[in-house]
């Protein structure tokens, strides 16, 4: 990374400087685990302007270690944009010139919605391991409380890559009446016994670092590093596939020669512990060990005897499906299950599997053949909008 | 496989008179699958004329596109790797334009195709036709025409058969031919083909169940 300002005032792709609200809710959440959040609060931006009917809103579900910053600048002299500053704002596929677009922190994140590391106002104390598991539905709860308090009765689209994907697929089964179009991108519809399973290897590396203090490390002063290092390390892997790692890396040495010792020798230790170390200082254990749980236990068809056609039989709204070849974190076949079902029970859908050997993190990319089918899909809503908010007897023919 | 790639480009134009034929036959409300379905044209028409809620299988990105830009279902699937994903008789009308000859097993397509549709819609061009068997007899070479426009090396039409080569397989196989249009050069049907329709007939238009 070079150490300049990536913010340029005059981008006429950009949203710009923006600014996060916080709204604060004092109405207790029931969640899925039966316990209940007794008042919280949300930490939100939004980009471009609400339309008169509040048609125009589109609601952005960040994925396991994102949150609400997901477009612009903070500061003139930020580094970089937000998470998927690549897809929105003016002209980008979620335009900002026609669309309200809103993105949170999730319940639960270290961002700045209520989260373990907030006070709970019972004891005074973080709320640390006590914090309620919250999971994807409980998320979806939160996020129509936001979109109530923003005046949104019904997003234009929700959409979201990864575990975002899967609230958009929650949206579209809980709420179908408040989804005009979900956007489901690198996602599945439950995890692989395999996914789990990386996801207790990163929830053990935390669990067990010795500065973990039983997740009250905030009352230690400290935090437990090397697990968050550990977790991120191996979660890296799998976003990566295994030639975007051989031609970024290869076998490249740092200096050339093997030194027979266990220091970083390899270009790709030295990424991943990099990438390790940047998360660690930036990341709160106590949330990646929640959010790896949420991933863990999505499964909307658990509530319909198992059955995915069943779950998304409650939805009505058109889907965007996309996948990415080389994704092997949530694999095309993740994403065609979904489409299968959706096909069975005679929901509209378009998928797409786009070609790239960027592995899972190609859906935060922009890969030009991605861009341009979710910025036609995009651009398809946005016509369809502007042409209800003139007279309906003159709506032009659809193309 | 993709249809678009196998004829000359006709975006932009009209539905095409083959399509438009197609369109005779699908009732209001029918539930379609096109495969190999191009930029999404017919289903677009047949959703906005006959209120057909449509599927289109493709695999050509363009395409995938242009189908999304027309607000029609499109979804990224090989033909040629078969519909095991589709339930049977999920659909009333399984749709497939110019590309029987371009994929690898046309007979385990169709077979497919009625599996997952009540009835199955093809066209294809028929390489009975009397330019084609006069440009192999004449020439002694691999017939080029406007709707064959490919050389023998670079064809995606790597399974080309005639009327009468259809009507064989349908009697073999048990389907039931219950419509059948022969077009000539001009998209029309005229004593000719009527006659002698595998001589005459430049596309053939079948509807068939099983």
């Amino acid at each position: 990374m070079p150490d300049t300002s990536a913010y340029n005032a005059a981008a006429h792709d950009s949203v710009g400087l923006v600014k996060p609200s916080v709204m604060h809710f004092d109405q207790p959440l029931e969640l899925e685990c039966r316990r209940v959040l007794p008042a919280y609060d949300l930490i939100y931006e939004t980009y471009g302007t609400l339309n008169a009917d509040a048609s125009n809103a589109v609601l952005i579900c960040h994925a396991l270690s994102g949150h609400h910053h997901a477009a612009g600048y903070h500061s003139a002299e930020d580094k970089r944009p937000g998470w998927w500053d690549s897809s929105i704002g003016p002209g980008k596929p979620i335009d900002t010139d026609r669309f309200f677009v809103v993105s949170l922190n999730n319940l639960g994140g270290c961002h700045g919605s209520t989260g373990p590391a907030s006070i709970n106002p019972e004891t005074g104390q973080p709320w640390g391991p006590d914090f309620p598991m919250v999971t994807v539905k409980d998320w979806v709860n939160s996020q129509a409380r936001l979109a109530d308090r923003l005046g949104i009765q019904k997003w234009a689209a929700v959409i979201g890559g990864s575990l975002g994907g899967m609230q958009a697929l929650q949206w579209s089964i809980d709420h179908p009446e408040r989804v005009a179009h979900a956007a489901v991108i690198a996602s599945a519809s439950k995890l692989s016994a395999q996914n789990i399973a990386f996801n207790e290897v990163a929830r053990q590396s935390i669990l067990t670092d010795p500065n973990f203090h039983g997740g009250r490390y905030y009352l230690h002063d400290t935090y437990p590093r090397q697990g968050l290092i550990l977790a991120r390390m191996v979660g890296h892997i799998t976003y990566l596939s295994d030639d975007a790692m051989r031609a970024k890396f290869g076998r490249d040495l740092r200096s050339g020669r093997f030194h027979f010792g266990f220091d970083v020798e390899f270009q790709v230790e030295s990424y991943l512990r990099h990438q390790g170390e940047t998360f660690s200082r930036n990341f709160d254990a106590n949330t990646y060990l929640l959010m790896t749980k949420a991933l863990d236990y999505f499964d909307p068809a658990r509530d319909f005897d198992h059955s995915l056609e069943r779950a998304l039989a409650q939805a009505t709204c058109p889907f965007l499906v996309v996948s990415f070849t080389s994704d092997w974190r949530f694999a095309p076949e993740r994403s065609e299950e979904i489409v299968n079902a959706l096909v069975a029970v005679g929901r509209d859908v378009s998928y797409a599997e786009v070609d790239t050997d960027k592995g899972h993190d190609a859906f935060l990319l922009d890969i030009p053949e991605y861009t341009r089918l979710f910025g036609a899909w995009m651009h398809r809503i946005a016509s369809d909008l502007e042409a209800d908010q003139r007279e309906p007897q003159q709506r032009e023919p659809r193309q | 496989m993709s249809a678009a790639h196998t004829l000359p480009d006709t975006r932009g134009e009209a539905l095409r008179t083959d399509l438009s034929l197609i369109r005779e036959w699908i009732p209001d409300g029918a539930r379609v699958l096109d495969l190999g379905c191009g930029e999404g044209q017919l289903l677009q028409n047949l959703r906005d004329t006959r209120n057909v809620q449509g599927y289109g299988l493709e695999i050509d990105q363009d395409n995938i596109a242009g189908c999304i830009r027309r607000g029609v279902n499109v979804i990224e699937q090989d033909i040629d790797e078969g519909l095991g994903n589709i339930a049977d008789k999920r659909f009333d009308y399984v749709l497939m334009t110019q590309a029987l000859q371009a994929v690898q097993r046309p007979d385990l397509v169709l077979a497919e195709m009625l599996r997952v549709g009540r009835e199955a819609i093809v066209t294809f061009p028929n390489f009975g036709h009397w330019r084609v068997r006069g440009y192999l007899f004449f020439k002694g070479r691999m017939p080029v025409s406007r709707r064959l426009p490919y050389q023998w090396y670079d064809t995606p039409n790597i399974h080309l058969c005639t009327v009468n080569d259809f009507d064989t397989h349908c009697r073999k196989s048990g389907y039931r031919i219950l419509d059948r249009l022969v077009l000539n050069n001009d998209h029309a049907s005229g004593i000719g083909t009527r006659l002698w329709p595998n001589v005459f007939g430049e596309i053939a238009i079948y509807r068939v169940s099983c």
